[in-house]
C-alpha cells in the first residue's frame, strides 16, 4: 500500500512537468500547424541554463529557472522567425527543419558542457511527508510551478485579448487574418509560450534528471505520446493524457520496468491512433 | 550508364582501407533510401524504414548464428523477414495517413526496438548480436574470393544493389508505380476509378520494407555485430535527411544525396577535423535545403540550366522561365 502511495505522489510529479512540455508542443501545433521535433531539445537547453547559471555560477534557483524559461522562449523566437515562417504552408518541411534544429542545439550542448551527464545540487534539502508517501520540496516545486504556470496560461488565453487571436488563429488562420489579427505576431506569441513552457519544465526538473544533451529523445517520445492520446491540438487533453500517461509509466515502471513501461506507451498511442486518431478528447479538426 | 559502372569498378582501388570500409556503408546506404524513396511515391513518409532494416540484419543474424542457414539465403529470409513485418504493420498504420502515420511508425518501430532491448533472449538485449557468421567465401580452386576484404564486399554489395535498384526502377515504371503516384496526387480520384488504395499503400510499404531488409542483411554480415542504438530513430533522420536533401521526386535525387552527403561528411568534415561538430552541420545542411532548395539536389541541374538559359537571352528564355 505505501509503495502504491508513494508511487502515485511520483506520478503526480511526472505528470505536472510532462504536462508543461505537451501543452507547450501543442501551442506550436495548434497555431503554426507544424510539429515541432525539437521540442524536447528546448528542454534540454532549459535545463542547461540551470546547470550553467545555478550550478556553475552561483546564481539562485529561482532566477536560473526564469531565466531559462525567457531564453528558451527567445529560442523559440528564433526558430519561428527563422525556419517556421517562411516555411509556413510547408508542414513536413517545417518538422524536417526543427530535426535540423534538434541536431544543432544537440552538438551546441556538447561544445559547451560535454557529453556527460551535468550534476545540478538540489536547491534543498527539505521533504513533505504525506501519509507515508515522501515528496521532496524539490518535486514538489515542479508541481506548484507546473499547476501556476498551466492556470495562468489558461486564464491567459481565455481572458486576454492576445488569447483570443491565438485561438483564432489556430481555428482557421485565414479568417482570423481577415479581422485583422496579425498572424506573424500570433505566431511569435505562441511560439515563445510553447518553447518558454517547454524550458521551463527543463530548468525545473535538472536538478532531479541530471540533464545530459541527448536528453531530449526520451522527452520528445513522451511528448508525442501524451499529445495524440489527449488528440493533437487540444490543450486540456494534453494535460488529461500527460496525467494519464504519468500514472500509466509510472506505475509500470515500478512494477516491471523501465523499456516495458516505454512499451506499454508506445502501445497506448498506436491504439488512440487507430481506434480514434483525434486523440481521446481532440475535436475533429484541431482546435 | 557503362561509363558510372566503370568509374564504380575502379573506385575501390583509388580509396585507402578506411575508405573502403566507408564505400561499403554507402553501398548499402543507398538501396536503404532508394527503397525509403519507393515507399514516399504514394505520399507517405515513415519513421520506421531504419528499423525495418533492422528487422532484416536481426532476423538473418539470428537465422545465421542460431539456425545454422547459409548465410545467402538468410539474407533473402531476412528481407522476407523484413517484408513480413511490413504486412503485419500496415493493417494498424494504413488507417492512418500524413502526419498521423509519421508518428504511427514511429511508435510501431520504437516497440519492435524496445523488444530487442528489453529481451536478452533471443535478441541479445542492449548489446545486441556480436560474432555474426560472415560471408562465406568462395574457394572454387581458380577462384578465391575472401569477404573479410572490404574491396571484395564492395563488389558484391554493389551487384546486389544494382540489382535491387534495377527492380525498383523496374517496379516504378510499370503499372504499379504509376498507381503509387496517382494515390500520392490523387488518393480520392484514384480510389473512385477502382484503385484500392489500401492494397497498393502496402503493397508500397512491403516491397519497400523487402529492400531495406536486404539492406540490414547486408550490413550485419559486413560489420558482424548489430544492436538496437543502431536502428534507432537518431539513424532515420539521416534517412530522412539524405531522401529531403537529395530531393524524392526523381529516382536517382534520394541516391545523389546519400552520395553528396556521405562524402561531405566521411571525408570532407573528416579532413578537417570536425568530428563534434559534424552533426551541427548536418543540421544546418539540412534547414538550408528545405529553405532554399526545397526540390532537392536533383532540382539544381534543370534550376541551373533554366538560369543559364535566361542569361543567354533568345527563344530558350521563355522556356526557361517555366521551369
Amino acid at each position: 500500500m505505501d509503495l502504491l502511495w508513494q508511487t502515485a505522489v511520483n506520478a503526480t510529479y511526472a505528470a505536472s512537468y510532462m504536462a508543461l512540455i505537451a501543452v507547450g508542443l501543442v501551442m506550436i501545433f495548434g497555431v503554426m500547424g507544424v510539429i515541432n521535433f525539437a521540442h524536447g531539445e528546448l528542454y534540454m537547453v532549459g535545463a542547461y541554463c540551470v546547470v550553467f547559471l545555478y550550478a556553475q555560477e552561483n546564481f539562485p534557483f529561482l532566477l536560473a529557472v526564469a531565466a531559462g524559461l525567457v531564453f528558451v522562449g527567445m529560442v523559440g523566437l528564433v526558430m519561428e522567425r527563422t525556419m517556421f515562417r517562411p516555411l509556413r504552408n510547408n508542414p513536413l518541411g517545417g518538422l524536417i527543419a526543427s530535426i535540423g534544429f534538434l541536431l544543432i542545439l544537440q552538438t551546441l550542448a556538447v561544445f559547451g558542457f560535454g557529453r556527460r551527464m551535468g550534476h545540478v545540487p538540489p536547491s534543498t534539502q527539505g521533504k513533505l511527508e504525506i501519509f507515508g508517501a515522501i515528496l521532496t520540496y524539490q518535486r514538489l516545486f515542479v508541481i506548484v510551478a507546473a499547476v501556476l504556470l498551466l492556470a495562468a496560461l489558461w486564464t491567459f488565453l481565455r481572458r486576454s485579448k492576445f488569447g483570443r487571436a491565438l485561438r483564432a488563429c489556430a481555428q482557421d488562420a485565414e479568417a482570423a487574418s481577415l479581422q485583422g489579427i496579425s498572424m506573424n505576431q500570433t505566431a511569435r506569441i505562441a511560439m515563445f509560450i510553447g518553447a518558454a513552457l517547454a524550458g521551463v519544465a527543463g530548468a525545473l526538473t535538472a536538478p532531479l534528471v541530471s540533464p545530459t544533451p541527448y536528453i531530449g529523445h526520451s522527452i520528445i517520445v513522451t511528448a508525442f505520446i501524451i499529445i495524440i492520446v489527449g488528440g493533437v491540438g487540444s490543450l486540456e487533453g494534453a494535460v488529461i493524457a500527460a496525467v494519464l500517461y504519468a500514472f500509466v509509466h509510472t506505475f509500470v515502471t515500478t512494477f516491471f520496468d523501465g523499456v516495458i513501461a516505454n512499451i506499454v506507451g508506445l502501445a497506448l498511442m498506436l491504439a488512440v491512433l487507430v481506434v480514434r486518431p483525434t486523440g481521446l478528447f481532440g475535436a475533429k479538426e484541431r482546435a | 550508364m557503362v561509363f558510372l559502372f566503370a568509374a564504380l569498378a575502379v573506385l575501390p582501388y583509388l580509396l585507402s582501407y578506411s575508405q573502403q570500409e566507408i564505400a561499403v556503408l554507402l553501398v548499402i546506404n543507398v538501396l536503404l533510401v532508394s527503397s525509403y524513396r519507393l515507399l514516399t511515391l504514394t505520399g507517405e513518409w515513415s519513421l520506421g524504414h531504419v528499423v525495418i532494416m533492422g528487422v532484416g540484419a536481426y532476423a538473418s543474424a539470428l537465422l545465421a548464428k542460431r539456425l545454422g542457414v547459409p548465410v545467402p539465403l538468410s539474407m533473402l529470409l531476412g528481407a522476407s523477414m523484413a517484408a513480413a513485418t511490413a504486412a503485419l504493420l500496415s493493417f494498424p498504420l494504413f488507417r492512418m495517413k500524413g502526419f498521423y502515420f509519421l508518428i504511427g511508425s514511429f511508435a510501431a518501430g520504437e516497440i519492435i526496438r524496445l523488444i530487442w532491448k528489453r529481451f536478452t533472449d533471443p535478441f541479445g538485449g542492449p548489446k545486441g548480436l556480436k560474432r555474426i557468421d560472415p560471408f562465406p567465401d568462395i574457394d572454387a580452386g581458380f577462384l578465391s574470393i575472401d569477404f573479410y576484404e572490404p574491396v571484395n564486399y564492395y563488389f558484391l554489395a554493389l551487384i546486389i544493389v544494382s540489382a535491387s535498384l534495377f527492380v525498383l526502377h523496374r517496379i516504378e515504371r510499370s503499372r504499379i508505380g504509376l498507381t503509387f503516384h496517382a494515390i500520392h496526387w490523387q488518393d480520392r480520384l484514384a480510389e473512385s476509378v477502382g484503385v484500392d488504395t489500401f492494397r497498393y499503400r502496402t503493397l508500397a510499404f512491403v516491397i519497400a520494407s523487402f529492400f531495406a531488409g536486404l539492406a540490414g542483411g547486408l550490413y550485419a554480415h559486413y560489420v558482424g555485430a548489430v544492436n538496437p542504438t543502431r536502428f534507432s530513430v537518431d539513424q532515420m533522420v539521416y534517412v530522412l535527411v539524405w531522401a529531403v536533401v537529395g530531393g524524392t521526386a526523381t529516382f536517382y535525387g534520394p541516391i545523389l544525396g546519400v552520395v553528396v552527403l556521405t562524402v561531405i561528411n566521411e571525408i570532407v568534415l573528416r579532413a578537417l577535423g570536425l568530428d563534434t561538430a559534424r552533426p551541427l552541420i548536418y543540421g544546418a545542411i539540412l534547414i538550408l535545403s528545405v529553405l532554399y532548395l526545397p526540390d532537392g539536389l536533383e532540382s539544381l541541374g534543370p534550376r541551373l540550366r533554366a538560369r543559364w538559359q535566361r542569361w543567354r537571352g533568345g527563344p530558350a528564355a521563355a522556356r526557361g522561365e517555366a521551369a
